[in-house]
């Protein structure tokens, strides 16, 4: 299974896909390939900063070590 | 009844003249002044209300559980006092009691001041920041950046109160990305700092970067991040360290060794996130950029195909259309010039023709003044044996036929 990519990792993807574009060197189908990319990556990081719910934990000491278990604010 | 109303004190014969209250806040002045037990006198009490005036003087209270004293500093004396008066702080000063006639007020004139009490934590405090300075430990190079993009963040804090509440808030709201990991700890107390080197320890392997902080209080209640050992723990936790303790004013040692020193524990928040809406600023300018790089490379094709079709239309094809053209001249000039000679070539032919076959007519023969005898029925009587006397014959002129009888016969 290949692991999906962070937001970090997205981003990162995304601007070498604009650095990329920007040189404007490429054969035009792949900069087409390169832009469609460009796009898709966008619109995951997008999902994610939009869609994500963050996760709070605590860690407590548990019979085997630490261990973290949800935190809520009440 | 009259009798019984309280009758106001006023001056009677004999009474010396009232003093104007200017009269009495110089003779407090002097009286005070003139007293040898309230000049150069040693006076020791906690700081409270410390207010720095933009000319550098510092105004301050000194007091104990039942009273307290009005101080001032002038900016001279401060700037030789080799720290700063803080609210919570024991000291002895030194000084002269005056008296302000402007305000009515006996104050202090301080001329210096040590810690006292407390003191003895504030000496701890000195020579700990001095033994660390030295070692470096507070070296601007040796601070750590932040990461941009942090996956987990780590929050040593006590696990109730505004403290953790405002952090958790703030990053879920600028960055709900990141996973929150809240290392409980005791925050003041003489357990404190090996509470919180414990917490910091833990924490520092599931994270990217920790937050250690605690909310405002006396400078008792913050003493632990002023422990030598904590502070060595900050310098060398494995992760960025952002410390947010008490308020902005309060400097602790933890402070001094933490790679950034966030001013409260929400700033800690924001400094190590990034903002989900600048994020998504960012990001649709990325997308922007995307637009407008495939837009200019499509248009630079565009550009490039309509150069193409430009250097083959008007030279090329002008030069094209031209040679068919003059082709076609060639061509049609050619077919005329055949034309015309074949044209020529055929009426000359049936002229030719037609010339004979007017030399062969009979109608020709007639215009040049013959007659043609013929028998009734048209056979042309081509010989005088043919006919004998009395015979009808037609005879053809050239304008029309007449009917006449033959007259006599050839000899035989």
């Amino acid at each position: 299974m290949t692991k999906e990519p962070t937001f970090e990792e997205s981003l990162k993807l995304l601007e070498e896909r604009v650095d990329s574009l920007s040189r404007g060197d490429l054969p035009l189908d792949q900069a087409l390939a390169v832009f469609e990319e460009g796009l898709a990556l966008y619109r995951r990081c997008h999902a994610i900063l939009a869609d994500t719910e963050q996760r709070v934990t605590k860690l407590i000491a548990a019979a085997d070590g630490l261990a973290e278990e949800p935190f809520s604010l009440e | 009844m009259m009798d019984t109303l309280a009758v106001p004190w006023e001056p009677g014969p004999g009474v010396p003249q009232a003093l104007t209250v200017s009269q009495l806040a110089r003779l407090i002045r002097e009286t005070v002044r003139s007293n040898p037990l309230l000049g150069r006198i040693l006076v020791r009490g906690e700081v409270t209300n410390v207010q720095s005036a933009p000319a550098g003087h510092v105004f301050f209270t000194l007091k104990d559980a039942t009273a307290q004293v009005s101080c001032t500093l002038f900016r001279e004396d401060a700037e030789l006092l080799g720290f700063d008066l803080e609210d919570g702080m024991d000291v002895v000063v030194s000084g002269d009691v005056d008296v302000f006639p402007r305000k009515g007020t006996v104050q202090l004139l301080v001329r210096a001041a040590t810690p006292a009490g407390v003191g003895a934590f504030w000496a701890a405090y000195q020579r700990t920041r001095k033994k660390l300075a030295a070692e470096g430990l507070f070296d601007p190079a040796r601070k750590r950046l932040l990461p941009s993009f942090p996956r987990r963040i780590g929050v040593v804090t006590s696990e109730v109160g505004a403290v953790v509440h405002d952090i958790v808030t703030i990053l879920r709201r600028r960055y709900p990305i990141a996973q929150v990991v809240v290392a409980p700890a005791l925050v003041q107390g003489p357990g404190a700092p090996a509470s919180l080197c414990r917490a910091l320890a833990v924490v520092a392997d599931r994270v990217d970067v920790v937050i250690l902080a605690r909310g405002g209080g006396s400078l008792e209640d913050l003493w632990c991040f002023n422990d030598e050992v904590l502070a060595r723990a900050v310098a060398t936790c494995r992760v960025p360290v952002v410390s947010a303790i008490g308020h902005e004013t309060d400097v602790t040692i933890v402070d001094f060794v933490a790679d950034v020193r966030a001013p409260t524990p929400s700033a800690a928040a924001e400094l190590v996130s990034p903002d989900a809406v600048e994020l998504t600023a960012q990001l649709n300018e990325a997308s922007r950029l995307l637009a407008r790089e495939i837009r200019e490379i499509l248009s630079v094709r565009r550009a490039w195909v309509k150069g193409l079709g430009e250097r083959m239309s008007p030279r090329g094809l002008r030069r094209s259309v031209d040679t068919n053209r003059a082709r076609l001249e060639e061509m049609r000039q050619s077919l005329a010039s055949l034309g015309v000679r074949g044209v020529a070539r055929h009426r000359e032919r049936l002229g030719s023709t037609g010339r004979r076959l007017d030399l062969l007519s009979p109608l020709a023969t007639l215009q040049r003044g013959y007659a043609i005898a013929e028998r009734e029925d048209g056979h042309v009587v081509a010989h005088a044996a043919d006919v004998v006397a009395g015979d009808p014959l037609a005879v053809r002129f050239q304008d029309g036929r007449i009917h006449v009888y033959v007259n006599d016969e050839a000899p035989k």
